[in-house]
């Protein structure tokens, strides 16, 4: 039995405490033991950007951090997205202007899309394409991808 | 000879009515839990007392498994099952099931770095993998072959000692021609002699990987007493289902498969990878066993794309007029038959109205992963030659390329080379529309090429069930038997509503398992909005037979005495009564009191799919000094029939064409001397990320197929299909020189640019 660590987390605002191996990922943990799935391995390298999370305000691929490093750490996901029944400007440009397909890729999509804005209130075409180049999706072609966030952008400045 | 279906004789198509629903873009139901993290896909189900499920492969190429000893494996504390070929029922090598448990779980030999030869579950992922490094295989490596040319040589290293090629007369010996295919019409010799000018040209293609974001992952749970229930993403609940019976000897009806959400399959969840072995992990383990593959194991042993040769060699007249046309083509097939390769010689030049056409196709094996379905499966590849002949053609000629394939388009009345003969089809139109759209009109910007190319794919239709329930209240549930791969249960909610009257709001589709409905054949060749849509339009029309008579019941008049209308029942005229219409939601209130639930069911081999065609314009720039390709601008044209749900029809072309640039520009498999393959990642096999690509721009045109109720042609495969033809054909106005050989990567251009150079004397 490999030892195991004993790990106090926030996630999306609720206080976690789980045990885990020391090379369990932040993304094992959350799916196999916080049973918070939304968030997708596709590649567990750090390539495509489906496990896409925030830890402390920073975004991260969670397949590349080690679950013992969040120890005290604050963790937001997709799951913790939206507020109550109101969907973030995001989620609902997504959905109006089909920028999410088969749906996969969504989750890490949003959650690196809400840091852009964050970040960047009024970005380009080109930053926007720059800064999703971590996040793969194979369905879309990314046009509607970049819409959605382009129409979010706008509503969220008020423009 | 079974009667046809009512609805495949007349759809009820009529293009003057007026539509409310079909043709705009409502939110699709299943979009709320896809934003939100909700929506559950394969890896995403969790069973109480659930075991982790872990798969060792070969590392070699080619190797006669000797022995394989999992003693030591078993004895890891938290291990439940530990499998390999013996737990396998042995079906004879060589027919179909025979090459699928093979795949599934190699017996005799490995046959492809990554094939499968055991697997463990345990108790947790970390016990899994400490008993995967202790099961010991005695391998006996045998020499390999990768490349198909190299492996129909007569002394390349046999895969399969069965083998004996398909239509080649007198073939006793074996070998890795799986079949020779030969198809064609009228007289090559003839048409050719009748040319002014005539192109050959040899192509080559490499294997491609579908690339869903989503591995492979599954749930399997099994009793004691041989009952399956299995938990898995794919496209064709049924025919894994039937497979599995087939090679696990178990009745279909003790294997229920409940399909996930599908985190995209574009052809490679067609067939199953992890599925078997979970059953039989579970079996033995008798708990539910969860394997959820690795990219790397994704990459090396599932799904690719078959890697082509071709020659291809067209002529015309000065006019124009395409004179004969023909062709010699290589398909890599991987360690499997399996490449559904005819379709290449069916559809390459059909879009044509050719008289004299020659095909020969081989279909090889290799030691690499059995190849999968992809968009329009073996036609990309071979088109991205055929067109870019027509492209030096019309520039022979001094014809514009998009009135080249005007002046030879398919229009209705034209025999197919495999035997259809063409309805209603959108070719010309499609044409029409491109020349008119604001791209082709704009000037091509110093610097950059512009290419174009066309496509054609079949649309499919096939086996295909669905119910529709009304539920008490007059809201309308349906149960579909294809998988959602892109909104189809929007898009035939949709229908449905339109039907019946009702807003797409009380309408929500499920997708169903195994037990709930008759066999539905694979979703995939463009076929579901248009079976399943085709399917539920007729139980639509059932359950409205059947509003019709309960209405009639409380009026106390004759059925026939009733009509339908915008979702309610009335009087069909004066003389039946004044009677206040009645609503569904009305109808269905009063079931209870009247002969019980009211709902429609259809199942069918539906028929009549229209062919779908595409012209792709694009324009590129590349820099000389690296050989890099910037796609600049792209539109995608292409007949939708009707297009149900806008936005998921853009989203289609959109999707497709971005997957080809993929293909086009830098998508590779590379194998080591040994076999094995070097790039397993996302890293290192790099698909097409935001910053790669433009916006793409879409017209859709629509020429309605009347054979389907609301008119539609599949659209999910024609957008590939000239991707990589248009960009060659770009890329060739750009260097002065066009491509022969994908993907057109850097190096390759380069190499390109420096002899075309040095050909023209610098």
């Amino acid at each position: 039995m490999s030892k195991k660590y004993h790990i106090t987390t926030t996630v999306n605002g609720d206080d976690y405490e789980y045990l885990c191996e020391a090379q369990q990922t932040l993304l094992d943990v959350l799916r196999d033991e916080l049973m918070l799935a939304g968030t997708k391995e596709g590649c567990a390298t750090g390539d495509c950007g489906a496990c896409t999370v925030m830890v402390d305000g920073t975004m991260v691929c969670s397949c590349l951090v080690l679950a013992v490093e969040t120890d005290g750490a604050k963790v937001d996901t997709i799951e913790g997205m939206a507020n109550g029944n109101e969907l973030h400007p995001l989620q609902r440009k997504f959905l109006e202007l089909n920028g999410s397909q088969c749906g996969i890729c969504t989750p890490g999509i949003l959650i690196a899309a809400r840091a852009l804005l964050e970040r960047n209130p009024d970005p380009t075409e080109t930053e926007i394409r720059y800064w999703l180049a971590g996040n793969l999706c194979r369905c879309t072609g990314y046009d509607k991808i970049i819409r959605s966030v382009q129409a979010a952008a706008r509503e969220m400045r008020g423009a | 000879m079974a009667q046809a279906h009512p609805i495949l004789e007349q759809s009820g198509f009529n293009p003057d009515k007026k539509l409310k629903i079909v043709g705009s873009s409502p939110i699709k139901h299943d979009g709320i839990d896809k934003v939100t993290g909700r929506a559950k896909f394969g890896a995403d189900m969790y069973l109480p007392g659930m075991l982790v499920g872990k798969i060792l492969r070969s590392p070699h190429a080619h190797a006669i498994i000797k022995s394989i000893d999992v003693s030591a494996a078993e004895k890891v504390p938290g291990v439940k099952a530990v499998i390999c070929r013996d737990d396998f029922p042995e079906i004879t090598p060589g027919s179909a099931n025979g090459d699928m448990t093979r795949n599934a779980m190699a017996r005799e030999k490995a046959l492809y770095d990554g094939h499968p030869v055991a697997a463990v579950a345990a108790i947790s992922e970390s016990a899994a993998k400490a008993a995967l490094k202790l099961i010991k295989v005695e391998y006996e490596v045998l020499p390999h072959v990768i490349d198909p040319v190299e492996a129909m040589k007569p002394d390349a290293p046999i895969l399969h000692d069965h083998v004996r090629t398909k239509g080649v007369k007198g073939a006793d010996k074996p070998s890795n021609v799986i079949e020779k295919y030969e198809l064609g019409i009228g007289d090559v010799d003839a048409g050719f002699a009748e040319a002014d000018v005539t192109v050959e040209r040899e192509f080559d293609t490499k294997p491609m990987h579908q690339g869903y974001i989503e591995p492979q992952g599954c749930v399997a749970s099994c009793t004691e007493d041989g009952q399956i229930e299995l938990w898995c993403c794919t496209q064709a609940p049924w025919v894994y289902r039937d497979r599995l019976s087939n090679i696990l000897k178990i009745e279909t009806a003790k294997i229920r498969v409940q399909q996930s959400e599908m985190g995209g399959g574009f052809g490679g969840k067609t067939g199953f990878y992890p599925e078997p072995i979970a059953i039989q992990l579970s079996r033995k383990a008798k708990r539910p066993v969860k394997i959820a593959l690795t990219r790397n194991e994704v990459f090396r042993a599932t799904g690719p794309v078959s890697g082509t040769k071709s020659r291809i060699k067209i002529g015309c007249k000065k006019d124009g007029t395409i004179t004969a046309a023909e062709a010699e083509l290589v398909f890599q097939t991987g360690a499997f038959t399996g490449s559904a390769f005819t379709n290449a010689p069916q559809a390459m030049f059909t879009r044509y109205a050719l008289k004299n056409v020659k095909t020969t196709s081989y279909e090889v094996v290799s030691n690499r992963p059995k190849v999968n379905s992809f968009r329009a499966p073996c036609v990309p590849q071979i088109v991205f030659g055929v067109e870019g002949v027509i492209d030096e053609l019309a520039r022979k000629i001094g014809m514009d390329p998009i009135d080249f394939r005007l002046r030879n388009a398919a229009t209705e009345g034209y025999k197919t080379i495999y035997g259809e003969t063409f309805g209603p089809i959108g070719f010309v139109e499609t044409l029409q529309a491109a020349k008119k759209c604001d791209h082709y009109n704009s000037p091509v910007p110093p610097g950059q090429g512009r290419g174009v190319a066309a496509g054609f794919w079949f649309n499919r239709g096939g086996e295909t069930t669905g119910t529709l329930n009304i539920g008490i209240d007059g809201s309308v549930t349906l149960i579909l038997g294809t998988t959602d791969v892109a909104g189809s249960r929007i898009s035939i909610s949709m229908m449905a509503a339109e039907e019946l009257g009702i807003p797409v709001d009380k309408v929500r589709a499920v997708m169903a398992d195994t037990h709930s409905l008759g066999f539905n054949r694979v979703t995939a060749g463009s076929r579901t909005t248009f079976s399943t849509g085709m399917v539920i339009v007729d139980s639509a029309r059932k359950a409205i037979a059947e509003l019709c008579k309960r209405a009639a019941g409380i009026w106390g008049v004759s059925p026939d005495a009733v009509t339908f209308e915008d979702g309610y029942c009335k009087p069909a005229g004066a003389n039946v009564g004044n009677f206040e219409p009645l609503s569904i939601a009305q109808i269905a209130a009063k079931t209870m009191a009247t002969h019980g639930a009211i709902a429609g069911h259809s199942e069918m081999n539906v028929t009549g799919a229209g062919p779908g065609f595409g012209l792709h314009i694009v324009d590129v720039e590349v820099d000389k000094e690296t050989g890099r390709v910037d796609i600049k601008r792209y539109t995608v044209v292409e007949d939708a029939g009707k297009a149900i749900h806008r936005l998921q029809v853009e989203g289609q072309f959109q999707g497709g064409a971005v997957q080809g640039i993929g293909w086009a520009l830098n998508e590779e498999y590379y194998y080591g001397k040994d076999g094995r393959m070097e790039n397993p990642s996302f890293l290192d096999y790099r698909m097409p990320v935001a910053s790669d690509v433009p916006m793409i721009d879409t017209e859709i045109v629509e020429v309605p197929n009347p054979r389907h109720p609301y008119g539609l042609r599949g659209v999910g495969e024609v957008p590939v299909v000239p991707t990589m033809a248009a960009i060659a054909n770009a890329i060739g106005q750009c260097i002065g020189v066009r491509p022969q050989s994908l993907p057109m990567s850097p190096p390759k251009l380069l190499k390109l640019i420096d002899e075309h150079k040095a050909k023209n004397g610098g």
